[in-house]
């Protein structure tokens, strides 16, 4: 009885087609965006408050070579950080597996840099190095490094005992070990790990340029907000979240491209 | 059934040789005696099977012939070398309880691993496609871990371990999480596969019909500390037949490995 009963529930969970799987989302999204538009133009709400989206869509294309110019420096900022974060992180990680001193010393540090609110850290940095892309990079870096540390150290010690005593039987050196065995395991932690930061380093490279900068998607959200240019000021928010969720896409790619097998089957 | 062989000259010629080898790990409640004055001498085309309950320390036996483990005290031989050195010069393979695939990797390509580590690229490709045929997954080279059945990953593991020709091969309950029927296909195979390579085979199991079916001698072994308990040699004619299960002689073996394994002593 109880077999048949869970037999009935599970059957009708079939996946959605394709068309239906896009449809809907699309179609939330519109009757969101309908109803911004229709509350405002009905209940007359100023512009310098909430914009409409038609308004925001306005502004897009009026704005574009603005928008354009100030998406390109929050790029190089963002991904430069991404790169240098992620990469600091990857070699710290290996470090860490090889030589538990070292993981010893260095990770309490590693755990006091990230406890400092960025916030907090931004203007230091930007009295340190300036107003160029120095101190946005570094902040962003910041911000993706923590998380892919963590997750790097676990994916490379997260291999099978067994995996481990193979390699000592096949007289594997520490590099073979590495480079065969605990790299290729720690990929899928390095990816979980690769798409927070794709946000994380966008959220860094806008937060640096509040405190100080000339140019950058960070830079037009101040001036867009205290010159009350509320529909550039939402036209430029949309852009960096199109621009993170662009980093976040690609990380995905890069993903699919990469890990082409099936992770471990459940335990027996 | 008399003591185990002391002759001289068998030993000289022994593939795996044991005289008086004990271990004693160092655990947080004091130190505990895993192995204790084991002497066991295997020839050289032998199939000997470790059969015991679990904590008996067949399992570390193997750890220490295959220098993964090293003694407390005792002598341990294998292919005429200390274990260390027969691991660098790759005299014997291991074969694992669960596959210790790594998932990777095809499955030619893990059974390329030891040649790889070893930076032995002669005819590579060939000899895993002669291994490949031998395990019969002539087929299913490009297929990765989890494509394969349980049966077919420990095929792969055992062509694995056999690429590097090694005299000796270590099984440590490579079929133990087979389903019953899978494990019986999978002895057939083991036996055609032995016979085809000659090589050594010493294989830890807790089934006895699965040591008498195998073996050419039974070494049963005892718990706290682990020892051995009864060396039987097994009397049933060669190729083995599934049939042969049903005789009156296997169940006299059996019987005999059961009387040891529940601490019976046999009447003389």
């Amino acid at each position: 009885m109880g077999a048949v009963q869970v037999a009935a529930r599970v059957a009708p969970t079939r996946r959605a087609s394709p068309t239906t799987r896009l449809l809907v989302p699309a179609l939330g999204i519109l009757g969101v965006l309908s109803y911004w538009e229709l509350h405002i133009r009905f209940f007359k709400v100023p512009a310098y408050l909430v914009p409409a989206p038609s308004l925001i869509a306005q502004t897009f294309v009026v704005e574009w070579p603005t928008l354009q110019r100030n998406l390109g420096a929050t790029v190089i900022e963002a991904a430069g950080g991404f790169f240098i974060g992620n990469a600091v992180a990857i070699l710290l990680a290996t470090l860490f597996v090889h030589n538990k001193t070292m993981e010893r010393t260095l990770f309490p540090i590693a755990v006091a840099v990230r406890t400092v609110p960025i916030i907090a850290i931004a203007p230091i940095l930007v009295l340190l190095l300036g107003n160029g892309y120095a101190p946005k990079i570094v902040i962003a870096a910041l911000i993706s490094f923590f998380p892919t540390l963590v997750n790097m150290v676990r994916g490379l010690e997260a291999v099978e005992a067994s995996a481990l005593e193979l390699m000592r039987v096949l007289s594997a050196t520490r590099r073979q070990i590495l480079f065969k065995l605990r790299l290729p395991s720690s990929l899928p932690f390095l990816f979980a790990a690769l798409k927070i930061s794709t946000a994380s380093s966008v959220i860094g490279a806008i937060v640096a340029e509040w405190i100080g900068a000339d140019t950058g998607l960070g830079y037009l959200i101040v001036v867009s907000t205290f010159e009350f240019r509320t529909g550039l000021l939402y036209a430029t928010t949309a852009v960096a979240s199109f621009l993170a969720l662009g980093l976040f896409l690609a990380i995905v790619v890069l993903e699919r491209l990469v890990i082409r097998w099936q992770p471990e089957a459940p335990k027996r | 059934m008399p003591p185990p062989d002391r002759n001289a000259d068998r030993d000289q010629h022994a593939a795996i040789l044991l005289e008086g080898v004990g271990i004693t790990f160092s655990t947080s409640s004091g130190p505990l005696r895993a192995l204790d004055g084991v002497s066991l001498a295997i020839r050289p085309g032998e199939f000997v099977s470790l059969l015991g309950p679990s904590g008996c320390g067949k399992s570390t036996l193997l750890r220490l012939v295959a220098d993964i483990l090293a003694p407390t005290d005792g002598m341990i031989s294998v292919a005429g070398d200390v274990p260390a050195s027969a691991r660098r010069r790759r005299a014997f393979g291991f074969v694992f309880q669960d596959a210790t695939l790594l998932a990777w990797r095809d499955a030619e390509r893990n059974i390329l691993l030891p040649l790889e580590i070893a930076s032995d690229t002669h005819n590579a490709r060939q000899r895993a496609q002669r291994l490949l045929e031998l395990v019969g997954l002539a087929q299913f080279g490009g297929a990765y871990p989890w494509q394969l059945s349980g049966g077919m990953r420990q095929r792969v593991a055992i062509a694995r371990a056999l690429i590097t020709e090694p005299q000796i091969l270590l099984m440590d309950e490579p079929f133990g999480a087979l389903d019953e029927i899978t494990r019986e296909y999978m002895n057939l195979e083991l036996l055609r596969i032995w016979e085809a390579t000659r090589t050594t085979i010493l294989f830890v199991t807790h089934s006895s019909p699965e040591a008498v079916f195998l073996s050419d001698r039974v070494v049963v072994m005892g718990t706290n500390p682990g020892r051995v308990k009864l060396d039987l040699r097994v009397e049933l004619s060669r190729p083995r037949d599934p049939a042969m299960k049903e005789t009156v002689e296997f169940a006299r073996h059996t019987a005999a490995l059961r009387r040891a394994l529940v601490g019976e002593t046999r009447p003389a």
